[in-house]
């Protein structure tokens, strides 16, 4: 595909997703609607003075229209001022900058071996349907998907780091500084949160290669007299790549959601331990701000999946 | 939590049984399909068993999930304690057991929820199209951009923590889903029975399409709110966890699961009992709903 | 359905002296079902000589569609069990391991399929699929091949063919898309193309654009052609020879103009009779009473018995095929019966 056409598309997505954008905004900035009571109040605390509520009204912009509210938050937050929070006091965008790349690093960590391990198990399981290997898979699917993450996180930590030493139970290191550490921190987490990606992966490629192999073009493949791993390899695996595309981009949703619990087991100073902290501790901005950034991030890479669609399967239309 | 909506109408009829297009009701019917899968009659079975524990709970715990006993912290199981005791001597089985009905009861109020405000507005969204469709379509895409979880805890922070305000976040959060199901579903049968509707009764369209097109869009929706019940269980394990569901000293398998991760070095077996009852009931949840899709869309059901 | 106004293609030319091409004999296929194995086709023999052109007609689930594709084995093999014989230039393809026939799919035999648009892979250009056959088979540079695939979609009377070989199916129309078919099943030059419904999705004038091309390319290659279609205006259109084949069994083989002329079965009279035709406009269709047995409950005897006008006692022993009149016949009254042959001009009365 040419760049022009490329660029094109491009252009045409971001305009369709716009509105997505726009609205997941408001959501998050509509949340705080959601508080039960007069938001001044809960923000002051107990036992202050009729002033002082009134002061905070003022300070939030808690007096003036609503839209008006949306509008000014919206534009600080595009210009990077997620506002402070109001257990710290340090800059949202700070401790988000702070705490992202450990979230990060797992979640990639994660994925890839959802994507490494779970394909070619995948694969084995279509290539011999009904088989004992099939039935191992498909057991491990549903267990996979039954498994709290976290309570595996916790045997994991009570076998590999408890009991051998291999890992370490809590903490993480900098990708940037120290690398080699930073993996070592993670691969616990990572496996942890794996685990139902693994299981979802299989799956779905299992029953989309067991589709395509039995498909009619298929048949006119054999008809022609190509080899099986011809057939396979070139024609199966590019047919398959929308859905394993798709599953990427579902994993990447909920392993963002799920890693806030893994991060608690392993006590990662990441995304998940500072929104549960704010949500607990009621410091709205925070939560806020995590929300915008998490919601940005799946869309972003819907956004890139869309395109790569376009590569791989030519009948997905740019429209 | 995988759903692909089927496109099959209907087996399960609820249509007069003049109505040449759909057979006569069988009422048992589905439940003997299911009965049919080993897998499913057996998760059927734990469900059962589950849920007459969870009622019977006051009676049938030996001990009370509260009552705390310093003597006997983290002790090993025991012919009176048979998992042992938690950090605060209180009985693990007990807990366990009166975990049940909580885990239970919140699982349902999360689908329950999801339920009342999905499906109406997948109902009309799906039924009236238009620009109604369109900004209902664009809401659902906008909150399914959240991660799940991470949607759930902010809503939970706004209303306050507890495990009802936790699970109706989740509902919150599971209701796009089935919303968007429900639509999907709407838009298939409306096409399919409009045209005959119009064509046949003159009268009475709009009654008669609300009687037999809801009946039929709904199965999908059945399967789709078994799964859910899984998910919503073991969301509401992972909030507890947190500490943003139920509170203590209120006993919720996930938040056993916390303490016992505290002390984990000290007393790593009461980490299994909590985790295994999450696994057991997810995968009974997930067994019957996937062998409810099965019998529910017959393409499906001679593989 | 074509109407029988055309006048018949020339025939094909047969060496007397030519080895058959293709001997098709007592193939049977039975299916492993959850309630045992079912027999869907007894016995079928037939033979395809070079160059010939050979259409096989029944109603749908005669089973003239599994016996095309079990000749390359594409019937599912765990649930399929084949016997009997398929000599292609005397090598039996039924026992084949799937590397052997894999030499014979593409530049002995090739196959086009009723519904292009799922035949073909919709991920890759429809050049590229073309040109991968001949990259296969005949190992040449991808350069080579793409001139050769340019060439041979001009063959087939695509314009602008370089264009198309970068076009995907989905972006192709019906008519299109079969000749790209046709293209990538004839670019090996087999010697043999086996047809299966290849028009029936077509639109009418695409589909006699598509018999045309079909009946081209077969004189002026060579190439034989097995035909299978429940179209018998396209059997006359382009065929030689025609085999009727009625639930599993074939129940007449003969000549084309003989079929139509004078058919020596009453289910081939019956499907001639029951053609729609212009000259009979304002009188009601006639149509053959009764439906075909299913395949587990076959009669010992005579299978069309229930639905024959000419049933007589004797047809409940098992029909065997008779010799008759320089065809194969599947009924012993084949000989006695005058048969009406079908309404309007028949190919014999337009050879001219």
């Amino acid at each position: 595909m040419s760049t022009r056409s490329t660029l094109r598309l491009v252009l045409r997505r971001l305009v369709q997703m716009a509105p997505v954008v726009v609205l997941a905004t408001f959501v998050v900035f509509a949340l705080v609607q959601l508080i039960p009571g007069d938001i001044a109040i809960t923000l002051a605390g107990e036992g202050v003075s009729e002033q002082r509520i009134a002061e905070i009204r003022r300070l939030y912009g808690l007096d003036r229209p609503f839209l008006l509210q949306y509008a000014h938050w919206l534009g600080d937050a595009v210009q990077g001022n997620l506002s402070v929070s109001l257990l710290s006091g340090e800059a949202v965008v700070e401790s988000i900058s702070r705490r992202l790349p450990n979230t990060l690093l797992i979640v990639s960590l994660a994925l890839l071996i959802s994507m490494v391990v779970g394909i070619p198990l995948g694969i084995a399981a279509s290539v011999r349907p009904g088989s004992r290997l099939d039935g191992f898979v498909s057991v491990l699917g549903s267990l996979g998907i039954a498994l709290p993450g976290f309570w595996l996180a916790m045997l994991l930590v009570a076998v590999f780091a408890m009991k051998l030493n291999w890992f370490p139970a809590t903490g993480a290191k900098s990708l940037t500084e120290a690398p080699l550490s930073a993996l070592h921190y993670a691969t616990l987490p990572a496996i942890a949160l794996a685990a139902s990606g693994i299981a979802e992966v299989a799956r779905q490629s299992r029953s989309a290669l067991l589709e395509v192999m039995s498909s009619q073009y298929v048949r006119t493949l054999h008809a022609k007299g190509l080899p099986q791993r011809l057939v396979f390899w070139k024609h199966g695996l590019k047919n398959v790549s929308v859905t394993l595309l798709t599953v990427f981009g579902l994993l990447v949703n909920r392993m963002l959601g799920a890693t806030v619990v893994i991060e608690a087991v392993f006590a990662i100073p990441g995304m998940g331990s500072l929104i549960v902290n704010a949500a607990t501790g009621k410091d709205y901005p925070v939560v806020q701000g995590v929300m915008l950034t998490m919601v940005v991030i799946v869309i972003g890479l819907n956004l890139l999946i869309d395109i790569l669609y376009t590569l791989f399967d030519p009948r997905v239309d740019a429209r | 939590m995988t759903h692909e909506a089927t496109s099959s109408p209907t087996m399960l009829a609820t249509g007069r049984p003049s109505d040449p297009k759909m057979p006569p009701p069988r009422r048992f019917a589905l439940l003997r399909l299911v009965v049919r899968n080993t897998g499913a009659s057996m998760a059927l079975a734990y469900l059962l068993v589950l849920l007459a524990l969870a009622l019977a709970a006051p009676w049938i715990a030996p001990h009370s999930p509260t009552v705390q006993d310093p003597a006997a912290v983290l002790a090993p199981m025991s012919a009176e304690h048979w998992l042992g005791t938690d950090d605060l001597g209180r009985d693990v089985f007990s807990r366990l057991i009166h975990g049940a009905p909580l885990t239970l009861a919140a699982s349902f109020l999360a689908v329950g929820v999801a339920t009342v405000i999905g499906l109406p507005l997948g109902l009309l969204a799906g039924f009236l199209g238009g620009w109604f469709d369109e900004a209902i379509s664009r809401v659902i895409d906008t909150l399914l951009s959240f991660p799940a979880i991470v949607l759930a805890i902010g809503v939970t922070g706004a209303l306050g923590v507890g495990l009802t305000n936790s699970m109706i976040a989740v509902g919150l959060v599971f209701a796009p889903t089935l919303a968007r199901l429900v639509r999907g579903q709407t838009l298939i049968v409306r096409r399919e029975l409009y045209v005959d509707a119009a064509r046949c009764f003159g009268a009475g369209r709009t009654r008669l399409i609300l009687r037999h097109i809801l009946p039929n869009a709904v199965q999908p929706v059945i399967v789709q709110m078994t799964l859910l019940l899984a998910a919503a269980l073991l969301a509401e394990a992972s909030l507890s966890f947190l500490g943003l569901g139920v509170q203590p000293p209120q006993p919720s398998w996930g938040a056993m699961l916390a303490r016992a991760y505290q002390y984990m070095e000290i007393a790593p077996e009461q980490m299994y009992a909590p985790g295994i009852a999450i696994l057991l009931t997810a995968l009974a949840f997930n067994t019957l709903g996937e062998a409810l899709r099965v019998a529910l869309d017959p393409t499906l059901r001679h593989r | 359905m074509t109407h029988l106004t055309r006048p018949a293609v020339a025939q094909a030319a047969v060496a007397d002296a030519a080895e058959d091409l293709l001997v098709v004999k007592d193939l049977s296929i039975h299916f492993r079902t959850h309630a045992g194995e079912i027999q869907a086709t007894d016995r079928i023999s037939l033979r395809v000589r070079p160059g010939e052109r050979v259409g096989i007609v029944g109603e749908s689930g005669c089973g003239k569609t599994i016996t095309g594709l079990s000749l390359l084995g594409l019937l599912p093999p765990h649930s399929t069990r084949v016997t009997g014989r398929a000599l292609f230039e005397g090598r039996d393809l039924l026992p084949m391991t799937r590397t052997e026939r894999r030499s014979i799919c593409g530049p002995g035999i090739g196959m086009i399929f009723q519904e292009p648009m799922s035949a073909l892979d919709p991920v890759f250009t429809v050049g590229e699929q073309i040109a991968e056959t001949l990259r296969n088979h005949r190992g040449i540079s991808r350069r080579e091949a793409r001139e050769r695939t340019i060439e041979a979609l001009a063959g087939v009377g695509i314009p602008l063919p370089a264009r198309r070989y970068d076009e995907y199916p989905h972006s192709l129309s019906g008519g299109m898309r079969q000749r790209v078919m046709i293209a990538m099943a004839l670019i090996c030059e087999p010697k043999l193309l086996i047809a299966d419904e290849p028009t029936t999705a077509l639109d009418v004038t695409i589909q006699a654009q598509i018999l045309e091309l079909l009946l081209e390319r077969s004189t002026s290659t060579g190439t034989a052609l097995l035909f299978i279609t429940h179209d018998l205006g396209v059997v006359a259109e382009i065929c030689t020879r025609m085999v009727t084949m009625y639930a599993g069994q074939v129940v007449e083989d003969t000549a084309v103009e003989a079929a139509f002329g004078q058919p020596r079965h009453p289910y081939t009279a019956g499907l001639l009779q029951s053609l729609p035709h212009l000259n009979r406009r304002g009188q009601p269709l006639s149509w053959i009473p009764g439906r075909v047995p299913r395949p587990g409950q076959m009669p010992q005897g005579c299978r069309f018995q229930s639905r024959c006008l000419y049933a007589v006692r004797d047809c409940n022993a098992p029909q065997a095929l008779r010799e008759l009149a320089g065809g194969l016949v599947r009924c012993h009254r084949g000989d006695e019966l005058q048969l009406a042959p079908a309404i309007g001009p028949t190919p014999a009365l337009h050879a001219e």
